[in-house]
């Protein structure tokens, strides 16, 4: 059956901040310089938002060079950082450290805000200036030309059943055509995956490494709430060797909302460690719990981020297109912040792909355009910079001492000479080769959630609005199959036939944060994207 | 009245010419038993209601007690209404109906929703602004006189409508809207067919399936197994950002939106209380007495 195609000067795959700025960036060129450009962005949430998931404190750096007046457009940053505590946390007691100016982690200047509500807002920009978004629909293959370069992306065939046959509402997907795609899908984005094989593209750098982020929204007792409050912490629940912490962030959106929530590093060893659990476990700190006593949890959700910063960045452009945001991973891992530098990464890709396509005299070599110029401007910019001097953190804690070794090297190397030591520390490998076997771990024993302050998985993932549409095949591939230990989705089930177990997999429950992908040791599953609109129905988290 | 006399007149015209031709009964296709949909502009006027989506579980009653939250809420078409519109653009491929509009009552973000309704084949589409606290307030009567309203003003020959709304559960526009303009109705339908110048409708109620036939025009409420709506393709909905959608305000109808009913408090269900498990007869009969029960 054919497809029906369609053609565009830039097609930008993922509607999150840098998908967004880029599209903004190239509409306020065209208009700058009186071009006609059309720009289509395609994302797989129903709605522009619904996916994405952060923190968040942002750096308004990006964003004031993007859309200067952005208060008069009414930008949802309506919550500035007040106050900013960091502390380390033991089973019973929070040590705090002082932030000293020039520490990464100091927010002064910056912005709480509810992401989710961020990136709807861009999209209001991005549509005024005439940028066709296409939520619901989801790209889920790269189209190439004869020469292979990029062409373009398809969207997926929808109304397909769970056994693969077509229902009576099979609608074939559709291809659209661009001079360049953008690829802007967020961290370990699916169609990414397949760009750095294609293109080789991560031949001279490291592999990515990642952390899970898990969030929930609180509406607790006026009393205790202190917008512009900022809270991070370290230690407790984790040992030293294992990367991660927490974030709780007092929002000023007119009721009393706390966004908390707890990264971990997923170079884990144990295998009998659970993100999730580490997190609920958390808010019973003490120091946690006095703010949560008497609140009402009302959101949740989880993604996986990348922390392998600049010693990992991919290249950036192949023929036909570029990437741009969490995909190649700009995140500032000691500062946690990974969105001011996605949308400058989206609006250099503009400003180069611009220039390439209304060059009048240009002769490409290859059908989808080479835009180099880019990557070089993204070696000249700000980006680059700020990576560079925060690179040696997150890997300095590969160390005997673990958090505490990591600490003492930020300290004195970042701290006192910005990162310009001359050497660059190496990370581990791949996430998916640290578990070390069940047998020479010791299993974790997590408390039971209370039901009040923590809370059991099944019922967090129901608060998530995650939902698919029930029949159409299961969008976490296994190569084939094998043992498990994601039990969000995957679980292992009596066999009917009462001797055994087989591997369930419920993806219906998926909320994308593409962790199975990341950790699984065998490598074995393969996330590939579902239906256009299903998936978390995430609300400015 | 002097529509359906000048139909009967075309469909006896009709039938004694091919009866000359023929010389005998006529035995045609169903089309040409009715050259008045095939002549005549029959207009499906479609409701199309923007709803908080279906899969969304967690909704959250309003500080001050007068609501739910809906910012930033997923919204989507009513499910009743997306059967509504395909039953719609079903008859207009089937070429018994020659133009299916859809229209929708609310603020801005409803265009939305009425291009859904166009990428799955709706012609053009009629954008009813209604927004603040009129939105808030809308309801059933109000929708109907709009419907009413615009039905003649349109000419429309047949309203389809989702047979109620999956955030208030209503189940009273449709049957309002029949009332307002004197026509027919055939709720909770689970299949329509157009029979000569009456629609066959197959209803769904408590003791099964009824059927009735009831005269053009009239209004049919959609039930959930009258159809499987298609999905609205990104082609299409490119397609339908070409397609037209008219604003048009209450008042130019002649409507006051004002509502008569005040919404006096909101609350989340109760707390599901645990239950007791009792060892005999005898216990239960004391537990019953004990709650006041018997």
């Amino acid at each position: 059956m054919e497809r029906f195609a369609d053609e565009a000067d830039v097609v930008i795959v993922g509607g999150g901040p840098a998908g967004l700025s880029a599209a903004i960036r190239l509409k306020q060129l065209a208009s700058q310089h009186e071009k006609e450009l059309r720009v289509c962005v395609v994302e797989k949430a129903s709605q522009i938002g619904a996916h994405t998931l952060s923190g968040a404190c942002l750096e308004p750096t990006a964003l004031s060079e993007l859309i200067p007046d952005w208060k008069e457009r009414g930008a949802p940053l309506n919550t500035p950082v007040t106050e900013d505590k960091f502390s380390i946390l033991t089973e019973k007691y929070r040590i705090p450290v002082p932030i000293l100016p020039g520490l990464p982690m100091n927010n002064h200047g910056n912005y709480l805000v509810r992401l989710g509500h961020f990136v709807r807002w861009l999209g209001e920009q991005a549509e005024e200036l005439g940028v066709e978004l296409y939520p619901g629909y989801a790209a889920s293959e790269v189209l190439f030309h004869e020469d292979g370069s990029v062409k373009g992306i398809a969207t997926n065939d929808v109304g397909i059943a769970k056994d693969g046959s077509p229902k009576d509402v099979f609608e074939r997907g559709m291809e659209l055509h661009a001079k360049v795609t953008l690829f802007g899908e967020g961290c370990h984005g699916h169609l990414a995956k397949q760009l750095y094989k294609q293109f080789n593209l991560r031949g001279n750098c490291e592999p990515q490494t990642y952390a899970i982020g898990l969030k929930e929204l609180w509406v607790i007792d006026e009393k205790k709430w202190c917008p512009g409050r900022t809270e991070h912490s370290v230690g407790w629940p984790l040992n030293r060797n294992t990367y991660g912490g927490s974030f709780l962030y007092h929002l000023n959106e007119g009721e009393p909302l706390v966004a908390l929530g707890f990264v971990v590093g997923l170079d884990y060893t144990n295998p009998y460690l659970s993100p999730f659990r580490e997190f609920q476990r958390w808010k019973h700190h003490p120091s946690i719990m006095s703010t949560l006593e008497g609140g009402n949890r009302i959101a949740y959700g989880a993604r996986a981020l990348n922390e392998g910063g600049f010693q990992s960045i991919p290249k950036l452009t192949f023929p036909g297109g570029m990437l741009i945001g969490c995909s190649p991973g700009f995140m500032n891992v000691p500062k946690i912040k990974g969105t001011h530098t996605a949308m400058k990464s989206g609006m250099l890709a503009a400003e180069s792909a611009f220039s390439k396509i209304t060059d009048e005299n240009l002769q490409s070599e290859t059908a989808g355009l080479y835009i180099p110029e880019y990557e070089e401007a993204f070696k000249k910019s700000w980006i680059w910079k700020e990576l560079y001097s925060v690179r040696n953190i997150r890997p300095s804690f590969h160390n005997y001492f673990g958090l505490y070794g990591g600490m003492v090297y930020t300290g004195i190397f970042y701290w006192i000479l910005r990162g310009k030591e001359p050497w660059t520390l190496k990370h581990n490998g791949l996430d998916a080769d640290q578990l070390k076997p069940a047998k020479d771990c010791t299993p974790i024993e997590y408390p039971k959630p209370d039901g009040k302050i923590s809370f059991d998985l099944l019922s967090s993932v129901a608060l998530s609005g995650t939902n698919h549409e029930h029949d159409q095949p299961p969008h976490l591939t296994l190569k084939d199959d094998s043992t498990q230990s994601f039990s969000c989705v995957y679980e292992y089930v009596p066999l009917e036939t009462g001797d055994g177990m087989r591997l369930q997999i419920n993806a219906q429950n998926c909320v994308h944060c593409k962790t199975c992908d990341i950790k699984d040791p065998s490598q074995n599953i393969n996330w590939v994207v579902p239906e256009g609109s299903g998936g978390p129905a995430y609300n400015g988290m | 009245m002097h529509r359906s006399s000048e139909v009967k007149h075309l469909a006896s015209d009709f039938n004694t010419r091919a009866c000359e031709c023929f010389g005998q009964p006529p035995v045609q296709p169903f089309e040409s038993h009715c050259p008045v949909l095939t002549d005549r502009t029959v207009r499906v006027q479609l409701k199309v209601l923007k709803v908080k989506d279906g899969s969304v579980f967690f909704i959250r009653v309003k500080p001050d007690r007068t609501g739910v939250v809906t910012d930033g809420v997923k919204h989507s078409m009513n499910p009743f209404c997306e059967i509504a519109v395909e039953e719609a653009v079903k008859l207009k491929e089937k070429k018994l109906v020659k133009e299916v509009v859809a229209v929708s009552c609310g603020p801005q973000q409803v265009q939305e929703t009425i291009r859904t309704a166009l990428a799955m084949g709706a012609d053009r589409g009629i954008h009813v602004e209604v927004s603040g606290k009129d939105y808030e307030t809308l309801g059933p009567l109000q929708v109907s006189k709009i419907f009413a309203a615009l039905a003649k003003k349109e000419q429309a020959d047949l309203i389809i409508l989702g047979k109620q709304a999956i955030d208030d559960d209503c189940n009273q526009t449709g049957q309002m809207t029949a009332a307002l303009l004197d026509w027919p109705q055939g709720t909770f339908a689970s299949e329509v067919t157009l029979e000569a110048d009456k629609l066959k409708v197959v209803r769904e109620i408590d003791g099964g399936l009824e059927t009735i036939k009831i005269n053009l025009p009239a209004v049919v409420t959609a039930d959930l197994r009258l159809n499987t709506p298609r999905y609205a393709t990104l082609p299409n909905i490119m397609k339908a950002k070409k397609k037209k959608i008219t604003n048009v305000k209450p008042a130019d109808l002649g409507v006051d939106v004002s509502s008569r009913l005040e919404v006096l408090k909101v609350d989340e269900p109760p707390q599901r209380q645990s239950g007791v498990k009792v060892e005999t007869v005898h216990d239960l009969v004391e537990k019953l007495k004990e709650a006041g029960r018997i």
